[in-house]
């Protein structure tokens, strides 16, 4: 099994706080991995490192074989670094979110970012942009007739699969909370991704909502041959898709394995119900 | 589907055929309609810049205050290149010409007629380029920057470009602070089949249907949404400075143009005409217009410009009601209605005229038709 990406004892400090620490993941081809663990436990920021939103401290990112992030600690960073693992690496790689997207991983975040004042069917053309192959001006004289014909016929077939064809006219904010969530994941597939990371995608849905979703994030994933990385607190959610689990807390790594051995894992127990004192 | 592009476009060029004849017949007419002419003409020239300056703070998202400065830079290569060459001893009385610039202006008189008639075009896109050119270099720096901040920034680079131009060290070049004089007005286009009068107007129905047609292109779409949200925007794949970059040299370019055209609509530039108020003065025009909106942007341009120059006049002069002389009307009053009127458009329009919405046929007649039913139940 073909592993399509991995961090290799990726940490991200700011200032004295290590928000992940020294985290070691693989995730496999066309498999779903969770990343689950209390509030506060560094998931968001390892996905914003991996999307290149942030740099990381120390460690690195590999995408499909190719490192797309790298970095060790530098000048004032040397000296209060904290991380666990202290080998720190050699080179620095960085890549902006933008490459990384064209790369083929794209993502869907927390709290749900579309382009508000702009249509359904707009916020998905828009992620087809990157792959555009006109430049500027043979855009602006319309020379590209037959590529933005493409473009807007996958747009519309993307909002088609995600059943928002009938709203591609309404402006993104006036959606229902719901489906604004599947708008942010049908313009995270328009960019024609091979990994994709969803932030809690479940956040704020009723367990109706939340079963629905389940089956749509399974439903796109065999349809469009994805592979797909989760945060999550929904654990029904969770244990019902994922492949394998990893678990953080306080930025480390305390558990990891198949939704069966993660839930009867003591440290989990202990890091979402606490610690028994007595 | 089809049938309604097919009549909006017919719509659209009877239109404009409809202004043309119009401005054919201010043409005829030029001297009894000095000020409807000299209104619509910087109206033209004001809707250029504040279309270009749209496109950056409305449908880009970058707030810059820049405009003046790149219009000074068209401004200023425009009227070097087109002040006709003997009257250039004249104009650079104290200083005398830079060598460099006399050579080539001699070397431009010395060819043939047909190039003399386009050197005036080539001079607009010659300041547009330098311009660009600078936005481009500045815009490695300064796009970096957010909101107010860029807007400081940019508003630093007007000022400096603004300081460099009235600086003695270039005296033999942009006449230091005597500002330069006799430039030629607009030039005939198509061998005087388009008089001089029309030709501020085919300049900015051409540029600022390229800026519509950018807007509504992939790129425009991608400054949208870079407008809406940068951060999604990058994570959606749209490389951030590239685009924010495009912006910043298009609008530069444009308003370089028209700064260009405003040198010969003016006929005498001096430093001092490219102040901050310069910028000021069509960053209102964008607000009352809608910030967002081509349409809004140029139908303000026509309507801020004649109501300061024109419609306002009366307020200028002394006026005397049944022998009782009225008090506050005299030069300069018309400057506090027109502040009033400002904010009363303001306050109504808290989006500015048009919002973010466009002119279109079909929204047109949609009103129209909404108000016929209506009218008929008052009646």
């Amino acid at each position: 099994m073909s592993i399509l990406l991995s961090t290799q004892h990726l940490t991200m400090q700011f200032g004295g706080v290590v928000a992940v620490d020294d985290l070691n993941i693989n995730i496999p081809k066309g498999e779903i991995t969770a990343l689950i663990g209390p509030n506060g436990a560094g998931k968001t920021t390892a996905f914003n490192v991996i999307t290149g939103g942030y740099q990381p401290t120390n460690g690195r990112v590999i995408f499909d074989g190719a490192v797309i992030a790298e970095n060790c600690p530098r000048s004032k960073m040397k000296r209060i670094y904290n991380g666990s693992y202290t080998e720190p690496f050699r080179h620095t790689v960085v890549n902006k979110s933008d490459v990384i997207t064209r790369l083929g991983m794209a993502r869907t975040f927390q709290n749900i970012r579309l382009f508000k004042d702009l249509t359904v069917f707009e916020n998905v053309l828009i992620a087809k942009h990157c792959h555009i192959k006109a430049g500027l001006f043979a855009a602006t004289f319309r020379l590209n007739r037959g590529e933005e014909r493409a473009m807007s016929q996958d747009a519309l077939s993307l909002l088609e699969r995600v059943g928002l064809l009938e709203s591609r006219n309404e402006k993104a904010s006036s959606l229902p909370y719901g489906k604004q969530r599947r708008l942010e994941i049908a313009r995270a597939l328009a960019t024609g991704p091979r990994l994709l990371l969803l932030d809690e995608p479940a956040a704020g849905m009723n367990p109706k909502e939340t079963d629905e979703l389940s089956q749509f994030i399974v439903d796109i994933k065999d349809s469009f041959g994805l592979t797909v990385f989760l945060i999550e607190h929904h654990m029904n959610l969770v244990m019902d898709i994922s492949d394998s689990i990893y678990v953080l807390d306080y930025g480390k790594t305390i558990a990891y394995g198949t939704p069966a051995e993660v839930q009867n894992n003591e440290r989990v127990i202990q890091a979402y119900l606490g610690v028994d004192e007595a | 589907m089809k049938k309604t592009i097919k009549k909006s476009t017919i719509y659209s060029l009877a239109a404009a055929a409809l202004f043309l004849v119009f401005l054919y017949w201010l043409d005829a007419n030029r001297l009894s309609q000095g000020m409807l002419i000299s209104v619509l003409q910087k109206g033209a020239i004001l809707a250029l810049v504040a279309t270009s300056m749209n496109l950056l703070n409305g449908f880009t998202g970058l707030f810059s205050l820049g405009q003046a400065g790149f219009m000074s830079i068209g401004a200023y290569t425009t009227a070097i290149l087109i002040i006709p060459v003997r009257s250039l001893d004249g104009v650079y009385y104290m200083n005398g010409v830079h060598p460099a610039i006399m050579n080539l202006r001699l070397l431009m008189a010395n060819s043939p007629p047909f190039l003399q008639s386009v050197y005036p075009f080539i001079a607009l896109l010659l300041g547009g380029a330098l311009a660009a050119l600078i936005a481009l270099l500045v815009g490695l720096a300064v796009l970096r920057l957010k909101s107010d901040y860029l807007a400081i920034a940019t508003l630093g680079l007007s000022e400096i470009v603004r300081a460099i131009f009235s600086s003695p060290q270039f005296d033999q070049i942009t006449n230091g602070s005597y500002g330069l004089n006799k430039i030629p007005n607009f030039p005939p286009m198509l061998f005087g089949l388009i008089p001089s009068l029309i030709t501020p107007f085919i300049i900015t129905g051409v540029s600022v249907a390229f800026i519509v047609l950018l807007i509504n292109s992939s790129y425009g779409r991608a400054f949208k949404a870079i407008r809406e949200d940068e951060i999604a925007a990058e994570a959606m794949g749209i490389s951030l400075y590239k685009h924010k970059e495009m912006s910043f040299v298009i609008s530069s370019f444009f308003s370089a143009v028209a700064g260009g055209m405003l040198a010969m609509y003016m006929r005498s530039i001096e430093a001092k005409t490219f102040s901050i108020t310069l910028t000021y003065d069509i960053l209102l025009i964008v607000v009352i217009g809608g910030i967002g909106s081509v349409t809004g942007s140029v139908v303000s341009a026509f309507l801020v410009t004649a109501a300061k120059e024109w419609w306002l006049r009366f307020f200028d002069q002394p006026l005397s009601l049944f022998g009782f002389q009225v008090p506050l009307f005299r030069t300069g009053f018309r400057m506090v209605i027109f502040s009033v009127l400002l904010m009363v458009v303001v306050l109504i329009y808290r989006r500015g005229l048009f919002g973010t919405n466009e002119f279109s046929w079909a929204g047109l007649i949609k009103r129209l038709r909404l108000k016929r039913p209506a009218k008929k139940e008052v009646e």
